[in-house]
């Protein structure tokens, strides 16, 4: 969900008896639970799919520090600027965990980073809106950071061992990040009349594009229903999206505020909301590049890129004289 | 029965790869959580107290390049480690030890 529109072999999903023997023996091994570890043998479109989807979910951490390092400097008080310093500290350790597991299979670091600035490899459309006000930090936390959790909880038992045991690391570490975004929208809806129309603005705002963070319905795509069978996908984007409504309406409304949909209804029937969809083609622009924050997003990781460099060339060159010192004193 | 060692990154100007395990606060083992890039050595255990332990997950860091580590093959899993299935009498649970010996 960090990852989004993630295609597989596009083959449509093999019954065990049309497999050769490797290739069973390694579905077997998943469908009774276990987990592939990376010198195991494995499918190319199984390790392919899966560079695609941790890296696309890399990327998501590390442009989405982006939006909320807008508000460091302007955060109301010394105590919200370090919880937001160490949260979105969190989440370039979150991509580096994944940028980790990613790597053992087979992919440099490199190599993923060139295709994030090329464009190649995408990241959340969230990250794609901008944060306008301080209220945006707590709509951010609470919803996107919840949104996130949605998938990323389930994820913790998928069938790739290094990025189930990442995301272990990081559900931890995102729970800390929904609570603090509810907390500033808990003193907001609670402060001023002003604070409070703030408040009902962030959310007006990233109510859909936070609907839009899970995908569009995929019940019918193969790509999905491959990713299912591999387990590196756990629930449809329908299924969590109703999830994530159904938790989600009652936090607002003990806000005080409005989800900005007037056919929210609690259908009975079904145990949960009605809802609208997000504009798709607003998804889909957004991918595409035509966002709001499209360039200046990936402008700002090409300019640490490039800004870099001399940093990195510098460290590795130090690196290098000291280790021929050291052989040339032995 | 093979083991594989990885051959040594020939990477372009990237940062080598380490590993990096911790040990925890109650005296256990050090434990793999996971690996970074950096320079040498020095630095490695710099950022892997920022990555890795931001909220007292230990109290002790070792790093080690990632092509300096030689694993067991997944293929040789059998060979390996199915002999000791079958050498049940390794447990203590064994061995019928009467009650009335008391604690043993």
């Amino acid at each position: 969900m960090y990852a989004q529109m993630i295609k597989s072999t596009g083959q449509g999903v093999k019954t065990l008896d049309e497999m050769e023997p490797q290739e069973r023996a390694f579905q077997e091994r998943i469908d009774a639970g276990g987990k592939i570890e990376p010198k195991d043998w494995m499918p190319e479109g199984y390790r392919k799919n899966l560079i695609r989807q941790m890296g696309q979910h890399a990327h998501s951490e590390i442009v989405g520090q982006l939006p909320e390092a807008n508000w460091i400097t302007r955060a109301p008080t010394l105590e919200r600027k370090a919880i937001l310093l160490a949260k979105v500290q969190d989440e370039a350790g979150h991509g580096l965990y994944l940028y980790c597991a990613a790597e053992t299979l087979g992919i440099t670091r490199d190599e993923m980073t060139e295709q994030l600035l090329s464009g190649k490899a995408k990241y959340s459309s969230i990250f794609n809106y901008p944060t306008l006000t301080w209220a945006d930090m707590g709509a951010v936390g609470w919803l996107v950071d919840g949104a996130a959790i949605m998938n990323q909880v389930p994820l913790q038992r998928t069938s790739y061992g290094p990025y189930a045991r990442a995301m272990v690391r990081i559900c931890k570490e995102e729970s800390f990040h929904q609570r603090q975004g509810y907390d500033i929208m808990m003193k907001m809806a609670k402060g001023t009349a002003a604070q409070k129309r703030m408040a009902q603005d962030a959310l007006n705002r990233f109510w859909y594009p936070s609907l839009m963070m899970f995908g569009p319905s995929d019940a019918e795509s193969i790509h999905s229903a491959q990713s299912m069978a591999w387990k590196i996908k756990m629930n449809t984007n329908d299924e969590l999206r109703q999830k994530f409504v159904d938790q989600t309406v009652p936090q607002a409304e003990y806000l005080g505020l409005t989800v900005p949909d007037a056919d929210l209804t609690w259908n009975e029937e079904k145990g949960g909301y009605d809802f609208s969809q997000p504009d798709w083609a607003e998804f889909f622009d957004v991918l595409k590049g035509n966002g709001p924050c499209n360039t200046e997003r990936l402008a700002a990781r090409q300019k640490a890129w490039d800004d870099g460099a001399w940093v990195r060339d510098a460290m590795m060159a130090h690196a290098e004289k000291r280790a021929a010192q050291k052989v040339a004193a032995e | 029965m093979s083991s594989s060692t990885p051959e040594a990154p020939s990477r372009s100007g990237e940062w080598p790869l380490w590993e990096v395990f911790v040990r925890g606060q109650h005296g256990l083992s050090h434990r793999h959580v996971g690996s970074l890039h950096a320079p040498d050595a020095e630095k490695a255990i710099l950022n892997a107290r920022d990555v890795y332990t931001r909220r007292n997950e230990g109290v002790s860091i070792w790093v080690v390049e990632a092509h300096r580590i030689a694993a067991s093959a997944p293929d040789d899993k059998g060979p390996m480690y199915e002999p000791s299935n079958s050498k049940v009498y390794r447990h203590p649970t064994f061995f019928d030890i009467p009650d009335d010996v008391r604690a043993m």
